[in-house]
């Protein structure tokens, strides 16, 4: 903290405990000062680091609070194919027609982390496993909702078909738009949790996540990634694209 | 440590008395800094995904983007909510709500109603008139109700037994929306009867407030 100059230029014979009464009186006029100061600056408060880091310290804390509110079995609330909100909007950190285009003969779906049948799914394969439906309410971190049909194959069937080790932590996904998230196992093995394939009956549609997209109801929209190319399961914390700039990781519902 | 303070002397023919306890006086300071955090992170959260036409300005919100704005929205939460709980149980165990805020009745109310029209204004120090304890209670029931919708948006699934009381995700949003709305109305003539009977102000830091007469 910067002295005024008006404590270099008190004159010498001064008392040390005139002195010291003066030093305090300044030493509580430059806290208030930094106090107003904070007052003053308003909003550019949050590009100090101490604050900073208190707000990414109570985002990690409340990452915990959300996994001990998790409760595995309950459900989300289904709707009837009439509740179903038409359009269903387009959302996205690009406009719909930069959308990726993926060709689905080539498509591999490629697995890798704690899995111990890594080899690749065609889109015929993962269609040839049972297939489930849910109407649900896809909920966005914006704060608008819509409900909409997704069909396709219960994300836990199919960990359980190639193995992975479902004692991990995550499960972290990368998509053809470079976009990247992750979930917690809890999540993960959710009865609702899906790899969709279908969006409201038809082929899932390139604006929706084609060939596949992983649906979500338990957790906010942008923990459901669109277009997933690789699936890995890790105990190391991966992040995800919006995440690591500030939203909160576990984003349940 | 206001007790190792040396006590002014009081003139012969006042009394100093405690109009707020302690624990009122504290849990209102970190209230208004709770409430501010949430409302200028809300409005900036609203803003992402307006309910209506309009938007708020963003110089007077906090956060600086949507995810700046949520996290300090999801962490002065709990501040608001561990300082209304305490504020809560104090009132209720310590008999302040029985002694200060209740009874409310109707004729009691009509008639502070009609004597604050007529300008006369019932301010006598250490009671709350019948319009006071109506807007007290009404804010703390509008904090109770903006919490729990908030608790509904934030977990629309796991609470979903709350939320169908509210009206579920979107019914939560409009409950949310305007119990905000009441509570800052509420601010705003809170603070503008203050400035009206300014002596209010310094008892509610130093809960006590020097009287006229002696102590009977």
């Amino acid at each position: 903290m910067k002295r005024r100059p008006g404590i270099e230029s008190a004159p010498v014979e001064c008392s040390k405990a005139e002195r010291q009464f003066l030093e305090r009186r300044l030493l509580l006029k430059g806290a208030l000062s930094v106090g107003a100061l904070g007052l003053l600056t308003g909003c550019n408060i949050t590009n100090q680091e101490t604050v900073r880091k208190t707000l990414w310290s109570m985002s990690r804390w409340n990452d915990r609070v959300q996994a001990a509110l998790f409760d595995p079995n309950r459900l989300a609330p289904t709707y009837p194919d009439s509740a179903i909100t038409r359009p269903f909007p387009f959302n996205a950190f690009y406009d719909e027609d930069e959308a990726p285009v993926v060709e689905a003969e080539p498509y591999r779906l490629e697995l890798s982390g704690l899995i111990r049948d890594r080899r690749p799914w065609s889109l015929r394969e993962l269609n040839a496993l049972p297939q489930t439906t849910q109407v649900t309410r896809h909920v966005c971190v914006e704060g608008w909702s819509a409900i909409g049909k997704w069909s396709g194959v219960t994300f836990r069937t199919f960990l359980e078909r190639v193995g992975a080790d479902l004692s991990a932590k995550y499960v972290g996904f990368k998509c053809a738009d470079d976009y990247y998230t992750s979930i917690d196992m809890a999540t993960a093995l959710h009865p609702q949790t899906q790899m969709t394939l279908r969006y409201d009956d038809q082929i899932l549609p390139r604006s929706y996540g084609f060939p596949m997209k992983l649906r979500i109801p338990t957790k906010l929209g942008f923990k459901n990634p669109k277009h997933i190319m690789a699936i890995y399961v890790t105990n190391r914390y991966p992040g995800g694209y919006w995440e690591d700039k500030g939203y909160n990781w576990f984003a349940g519902l | 440590m206001s007790g190792s303070l040396p006590v002014p002397p009081s003139s012969e023919n006042t009394t100093l008395i405690n109009v707020h306890p302690l624990t009122v006086r504290i849990t209102h300071w970190v209230n208004v800094a709770a409430i501010l955090i949430m409302v200028a992170s809300g409005w900036r959260i609203y803003n992402a995904s307006p309910l209506f036409n309009f938007t708020f300005p963003n110089d007077l919100t906090l956060g600086g983007w949507l995810a700046g704005a949520l996290q300090w929205h999801f962490a002065a939460m709990w501040l608001l909510a561990v300082n209304g709980l305490v504020y809560l149980a104090h009132g209720i165990f310590s008999g302040h709500y029985r002694q200060h805020l209740l009874p409310i009745t109707v004729k009691s109310l009509l008639r502070e109603i009609a004597n604050t029209t007529s300008g006369r204004l019932s301010h006598a120090v250490g009671t709350y008139n019948p319009v006071q304890r109506t807007a007290y209670l009404s804010v703390i029931v509008m904090i109770i109700l903006v919490v729990l919708s908030g608790l509904v948006m934030w977990k629309p699934v796991q609470l979903q037994s709350l939320g169908v009381l509210l009206g579920g995700y979107e019914g939560a949003r409009l409950v949310h929306f305007f119990t905000m709305t009441g509570i800052v109305s509420f601010v705003v003539i809170h603070v503008v009867m203050v400035m009206w009977v300014p002596r209010t102000f310094i008892p509610m830091w130093t809960g006590r407030v020097r009287q006229p007469g002696k102590r009977s």
